[in-house]
């Protein structure tokens, strides 16, 4: 069976040049970064070299990158350090209510530990306001962390509107990028954030490295602590290959490859929502389908067909899309997104499905994959009658 | 598939028939600690190493509202009645065969097929009918005494055949995960942990009077609900120098909440020679005759005891062909001729001769 992949926010495929730039890396070289020889040199000029890469993608310096094991601990960081560093300003911290677990669970503990925590409300276009976000904005609040864009419907955040505001404040600012790096263009400068967040596998590099820009302006004390890699920012020896990898996949997303990717993603929604509305089958998005949201993310409700069932279908059939996360027993976990979006009691909570494309995703693709919901659709109505 | 060797090996064994297989994990309950850890997440562990073993596909199902709103809240009621329910009979008729058949047939299934030591056979009539599993010991025909025809049609059970130990032996021999893995007890969602503290947290306990039938006051009880006619420990009371025998639950008076004692384990107040069943259940769709004679279980893994049935509706009176030791209302009676099982029915009352026995 032909088994197509259509969960790439979940994680991507390598591209074949990084898996050909990290085993060339892999092969010649071994050394550790941090040595004083030759074998050390050779490792060293392979992260400068990728640093600048990755530097240069979103207008940093290369000294403001700091490579991680990928987005989770680049928000740990952020956020425990931050919170930390600057709890004697004030304890009040700003996110939104749809941030991905690895912002909301260092929150939640902050919170045990005495700080505020605002968590800014969306509407059902997964958007937050910018009167919210005022009215929360005060002169105890140290800390904002908004995602650019979410990873479950697609929405984005005004990141720039954010950043202008804080430019004068003493709170820092905090992006998490993870899902926005690989089709939109950031400039760290233009949008005034302190902070930003991303992972190497979610654009077609390896998994287990990502890094965290830091403003050079803003002191942190390191989150791991033990050598001094990273200029004592982050203890650890570096994963060179992956650092390789990623700064390759950086590097094949030209803005312009950035832009196709976003106009052929929407069109891939069109594709799907035209077979279902030829099918007659009845649906709605979750989200908006709007030009400028991260398109690669496509969130649609099946009035009366459940989650469990689509996916499982869809897979049985060689369809991979996601149902949510899932807990360590195997059984979905309802949306904090979606419930944000639409309340808790909301069929959609346990009715949808999320379609995300990826850089190796085809029309094809999307044409079997319409043809193979709209068929599970239909059976499934005709059970339940 | 639970994460057991049973369900491993009916995988396993209707994969080598060249079935297509899914194998489907049910989270019933959740118990989810501050960890975020739950029991049942050891058991979907095993389930994808058996599942990889084998070769097939697994998922997980969330049941735990049909499970909570169909079998936990029969269960509450039960013991709130001073009854003692079975919550896996009510299961398998409303979540195994029913929640999950319909999401088999959601996933385009054609059977499901369970872990049961049970077997069917289908007759020229196209009626299935159930069988006892092979494995004496092991038969689970009485938790599956409330299924219809129609569940039944849709049901397989591969390893009824076998015994146990062999069920190990195959799962050794094809190296499953789980070949050695120790077998479920207790009431699935309570598990191993302490029963009577379970209980408690979701109803209140009234202690009352425990006394004999002839109104001595023996002690206290910590609540009705905690007792099972029959029953021995718990009790806190010894023999006394006239007898030394040791005491028994011998029955229950709710609106008095008195907790009736007497001593010896066959003690008359224990002993019943009928009963009154409701919800009386045929797996052919109908009783064999409106008076017969079988054999019949009061209890999982009782010895079979030889009843006279007459039907009067979907209830029954079964007599006994001899008296039978702590009938206790809200377990299920199940009626077997041979091999075969009939089905069964909710045991509502016990009679000793004309006389009601006081259970609740």
């Amino acid at each position: 069976m032909q088994h197509v992949y259509l969960d790439n926010a979940a994680t991507t495929p390598m591209a074949p040049a990084v898996i050909a730039a990290m085993t060339q890396q892999m092969q010649a070289d071994f050394g550790n970064a941090s040595s004083t020889h030759w074998f050390g040199r050779q490792a060293h000029m392979q992260l400068d070299a990728s640093r600048q890469v990755i530097a240069q993608s979103i207008n940093a310096q290369p000294d403001e990158i700091i490579f991680t094991s990928g987005a989770t601990e680049s928000n740990n960081t952020a956020i425990n350090q931050v919170a930390h560093e600057f709890a004697a300003r004030g304890k009040h911290i700003i996110t939104t209510a749809i941030e991905h677990p690895s912002v909301l669970q260092p929150l939640k503990q902050l919170e045990k530990e005495g700080f505020d925590v605002t968590y800014l409300p969306v509407d059902e276009k997964g958007e937050i306001s910018l009167a919210d976000f005022d009215a929360a904005l005060d002169d105890e609040t140290i800390l904002v962390s908004i995602m650019m864009g979410n990873n479950e419907v697609g929405s984005r955040m005004p990141i720039q509107a954010i950043g202008e505001r804080l430019s004068q404040h003493q709170a820092i600012f905090h992006t998490d990028a993870t899902q926005a790096y690989g089709l939109l263009d950031i400039d760290v400068q233009a949008l005034h954030v302190d902070l930003l967040s991303t992972s190497a596998h979610k654009i077609n590099g390896p998994k287990g490295v990502g890094f965290l820009y830091r403003r050079n302006q803003l002191m942190l004390k390191p989150f791991l602590r033990g050598g001094e890699q990273e200029k004592k920012r982050r203890a650890g020896t570096e994963n060179i290959a992956g650092i390789v990898g990623f700064a390759k996949a950086v590097s094949l997303l030209t803005p312009a490859v950035k832009a196709q990717h976003q106009s052929d993603y929407l069109g891939f929604k069109h594709q799907i929502m035209t077979a279902l509305a030829d099918a007659g089958v009845d649906y709605a998005v979750n989200g908006s389908v709007q030009a400028d949201n991260l398109n690669h993310v496509f969130n649609l409700w099946l009035a009366g067909l459940s989650t469990y069932a689509l996916q499982t279908n869809l897979d049985l059939d060689g369809f991979a899309v996601s149902g949510g996360s899932a807990c360590t027993a195997g059984s979905l976990e309802p949306s904090h997104v979606l419930i944000a979006m639409f309340g808790q009691a909301s069929p959609r909570i346990s009715e949808s499905i999320r379609i995300s494309f990826g850089a190796f995703t085809t029309a094809d693709d999307v044409a079997a994959f319409a043809q193979a919901l709209v068929k599970i659709a239909q059976r499934l109505h005709a059970h339940s009658k | 598939m639970s994460g057991g060797v049973d369900s491993s090996v009916t995988a396993l064994l209707l994969k080598q028939q060249g079935y297509d297989v899914v194998g489907v994990f049910m989270k019933n309950w959740d118990d989810t600690d501050e960890y975020g850890v739950c029991t049942a997440t050891e058991d979907y562990e095993d389930v994808a190493k058996v599942a990889s073993e084998i070769g097939i596909p697994y998922y997980s199902i969330n049941f735990e509202k049909e499970y909570w709103d169909r079998v936990f809240q029969y269960f509450l009621k039960e013991y709130k009645a001073g009854r003692t329910p079975n919550p896996d009979v009510m299961c398998n008729k409303e979540v195994k065969f029913k929640a999950f058949l319909d999401y088999a047939e959601e996933l385009d299934a054609d059977y499901i097929a369970m872990g049961h030591y049970a077997q069917t056979t289908t007759d020229e009539n196209g009626i299935v009918h159930m069988l006892r599993g092979a494995d004496g010991n092991k038969d689970q025909t009485y938790f599956l005494s409330q299924l219809s025809q129609d569940q039944l049609k849709k049901a397989m059970f591969p390893i009824g055949h076998l015994q146990k130990p062999q069920v190990r032996a195959i799962a050794a021999e094809y190296g499953l995960a789980t070949a050695a893995k120790k077998d479920s007890t207790g009431i699935c969602f309570i598990g191993e942990r302490n029963f009577k503290q379970f209980l408690s947290t979701y109803l209140p306990a009234q202690p009352g009077q425990m006394m004999t039938t002839d109104g001595t006051v023996m002690g206290h009880h910590d609540g009705l609900m905690y007792y099972t006619i029959g029953q021995r420990s718990g009790l806190g009371i010894g023999g006394n120098s006239e007898n030394s025998e040791p005491w028994f639950v011998v029955g229950k008076d709710l609106a008095k909440n008195v907790l009736y004692v007497g001593q010896g384990f066959n003690n008359p107040h224990l002993m019943a020679t009928s009963l009154d069943a409701s919800g009386m259940n045929f797996f052919t769709g109908q009783a064999p005759a409106a008076e017969f004679h079988c054999t019949a279980k009061f209890r999982y893994r009782q010895k079979d005891v030889g009843v006279t049935v007459k039907m009067n509706g979907d209830a029954a009176k079964i007599v006994f062909d001899e008296p039978v030791r702590a009938i206790t209302p809200g377990q299920a009676v199940v009626l077997y001729n041979g091999n075969e099982c009939y089905g069964g029915g909710t045991i509502e009352a016990a009679y000793n001769d004309a006389k009601v026995l006081q259970y609740v």
